[in-house]
């Protein structure tokens, strides 16, 4: 799997789903569009400010809520590399996985990053490095299984492949 | 090491003897749900798949209830693929506008849902299914799409938390009251990846209606699932509505749990959550400044059916809504707004200046049908009250039982029936 590296934006516990896309805007299933209200009701500036390749580092928790997965989607198309967080609800898990969105449990990484921090993820080793502050990070691991769906970038062709 | 409810049933699915926690599993569904948001992407996922059709037509459920009637035109243009799909793969269990009701309410009721099922639906409050003793859970859309082409998921294994109930819970004290108490109790992220697993001699206690508002709300504590033991209720409620076979699984009496509590349902008390979080819990007791409101809802997926609609009606009968108030009444499915009108309640509603809409989930998620405006603060019997999500950015959402939002209704400020009944 590949690497990123970009900019944190930093978030507390429970992001939820509707912080993520409100509901207002899911008569919408496009990703570009669901991007462009991406945290909207959290962070105003984020969209105007995310670039290609920067991450979302939060707290517990994050993305508990309704199982829309355009939240993910949302996250993904608004450029987003990698989402780390101390804990994730398990439905946004699920879905982050299945669309091939890579994120990462990893408590002391939650921590040890503050907003506007430079972050480098090797996906292969689960190596996480604040490039800002020179710590480094050590994320979980996925299980096999679930390494061979982000390998396939995403569930429909991890079964299409099988 | 024995296997919990939860366990038990996905070892069954899965073709294995014996499962564990944190085990990967592959197992079969006897149910894959969506409603009008999710489906759609689930079918444009579906579209790239090599696998053409679904795996069995009479073991899907397409509900279009989020945004429905279509809201607006994007919302007509989700539903008419929705629709599409349906017809063009032959799909059983298609409910349209006039058939339709809050999918989670719906399903039960027409006999979709039994004891010993693996469900998975594209909508977090799929765990409702729990209170009949299935395993159901929220998914997204590309497990979705997965379920309807192979009729398999993935799981994780999910250890358990036993919640012990004993008691009977007092006038005015619903599953509301005690799933809100629980939330309060663990947090929102207090059962984590975890099933929660519902026992102990105060289930009795609790009507069918009470088990589906709780193991609804599983999912607001973070749960995987939230399940009830299979006891006479479960099933003449099942016999009643379903021509399904259904299996009661047991836990094992050495099953493991990561935590187990006990409850006595007879101390609780009509609990509030305040915004923004179904954690930030109070009992009415609790609350000694006075806190005016803009809207009522009483409704959803939570609380829509015919006893929370009983319980607003005894509380509205002869009363008027307050002076500038709101209230908005939404019976979860057909069968529920018919029964309301058959025995008087919609009359009772309509008199009191609360207005009655057809089953829709419209306000619960800020789509539409009582949108709030900046400032403004509701009591709703709804399940989430994150920011933002029944409008402005700053509103505010107190989640409560049908009682108290219907007594709020008539004071104009958050309040129990006691105070005048």
């Amino acid at each position: 799997m590949k690497a990123a590296k970009g900019n944190v934006f930093k978030y507390g516990d429970n992001v939820d789903t509707d912080v993520i896309i409100p509901a207002r805007y899911l008569n919408s299933s496009d990703p570009a569009e669901l991007a462009a209200h991406c945290m909207e009701d959290i962070d105003k500036d984020f969209i105007k400010n995310v670039k290609q390749g920067d991450m979302i580092v939060a707290d517990k928790n994050f993305g508990c809520g309704s199982s829309r997965e355009h939240a993910p989607i949302a996250i993904k198309a608004a450029g987003v590399s990698c989402v780390i967080a101390e804990t994730f609800a398990r439905i946004f898990y699920r879905n982050a996985i299945n669309i091939g969105l890579p994120i990462i449990e990893c408590p002391e990484a939650s921590k040890g990053i503050e907003n506007g921090d430079e972050v480098s993820v090797d996906f292969d080793t689960g190596i996480i490095k604040n490039l800002t502050k020179g710590t480094e990070f050590k994320g979980q691991a996925f299980p096999e299984f679930m390494q061979k769906i982000i390998a396939a970038e995403g569930l429909i062709n991890y079964i299409n492949q099988k | 090491m024995g296997m919990t409810m939860t366990q038990k049933i996905l070892a069954a699915h899965a073709g294995l003897d014996k499962v564990e926690a944190g085990q990967l599993i592959e197992a079969d569904l006897d149910l894959v749900l969506g409603n009008d948001i999710t489906s759609p992407v689930a079918i444009k996922e579906m579209d790239k798949m090599k696998v053409k059709g679904v795996f069995d037509k009479d073991k899907i459920a397409l509900v279009p209830d989020h945004f429905v009637p279509n809201k607006d035109i994007k919302s007509a243009e989700h539903c008419k693929c929705v629709r599409e799909f349906a017809y063009r793969n032959e799909i059983t269990n298609y409910f349209e506008v006039g058939e339709m009701g809050i999918e989670h309410a719906l399903l039960p009721e027409k006999g979709l849902t039994v004891a010993g099922d693996v469900i998975i639906g594209a909508d977090s409050h799929t765990c409702t299914y729990g209170a009949l003793g299935a395993f159901s859970t929220g998914v997204g859309s590309t497990d979705m799409a997965a379920g309807m082409a192979t009729g398999k998921a993935w799981f994780k294994v999910p250890g358990a938390i036993k919640f012990h109930l004993v008691g009977k819970p007092a006038k005015w004290v619903s599953g509301k009251d005690v799933i809100l108490h629980i939330i309060g109790m663990i947090g929102v992220d207090g059962a984590l990846y975890k099933s929660m697993e519902f026992t102990g001699e105060g289930v009795k206690n609790l009507t069918m209606d009470d088990r589906f508002t709780i193991a609804n709300m599983a999912i607001e504590a973070g749960g995987k699932n939230g399940i009830f033991p299979v006891d006479d209720l479960a099933i003449s409620y099942m016999k009643e509505h379903s021509k399904k076979s259904y299996t009661i699984y047991e836990a094992d009496e050495d099953a493991v749990y990561d935590e187990e509590y006990t409850i006595d349902l007879s101390t609780l008390r009509p609990t509030i959550a305040f915004p923004h979080l179904p954690e930030n819990t109070k009992t009415i007791d609790q609350i000694t400044e006075e806190i005016k409101i803009d809207q009522v809802v009483i409704g959803s997926c939570t609380n829509g059916r015919i006893e929370d609609m009983r319980i607003a009606a005894e509380v509205l009968k002869g009363r008027h809504v307050a002076k500038g108030m709101r209230c908005i009444i939404i019976p979860a499915t057909q069968a529920v707004y018919l029964q309301a009108m058959e025995e008087g309640l919609l009359k009772i509603f309509v008199e009191a200046g609360a207005v009655v809409s057809t089953p829709t989930c419209g306000p619960c998620l800020g789509g539409y049908m009582g949108i709030l405006a900046e400032g403004e603060k509701c009591v709703s019997t709804t399940n989430r009250n994150f920011v933002g999500r029944m409008g402005h950015v700053n509103s505010a959402i107190f989640l409560a039982s049908p009682a108290i939002a219907a007594a709020s209704a008539v004071t104009g400020k958050i309040s129990s029936p006691c105070e005048f009944m």
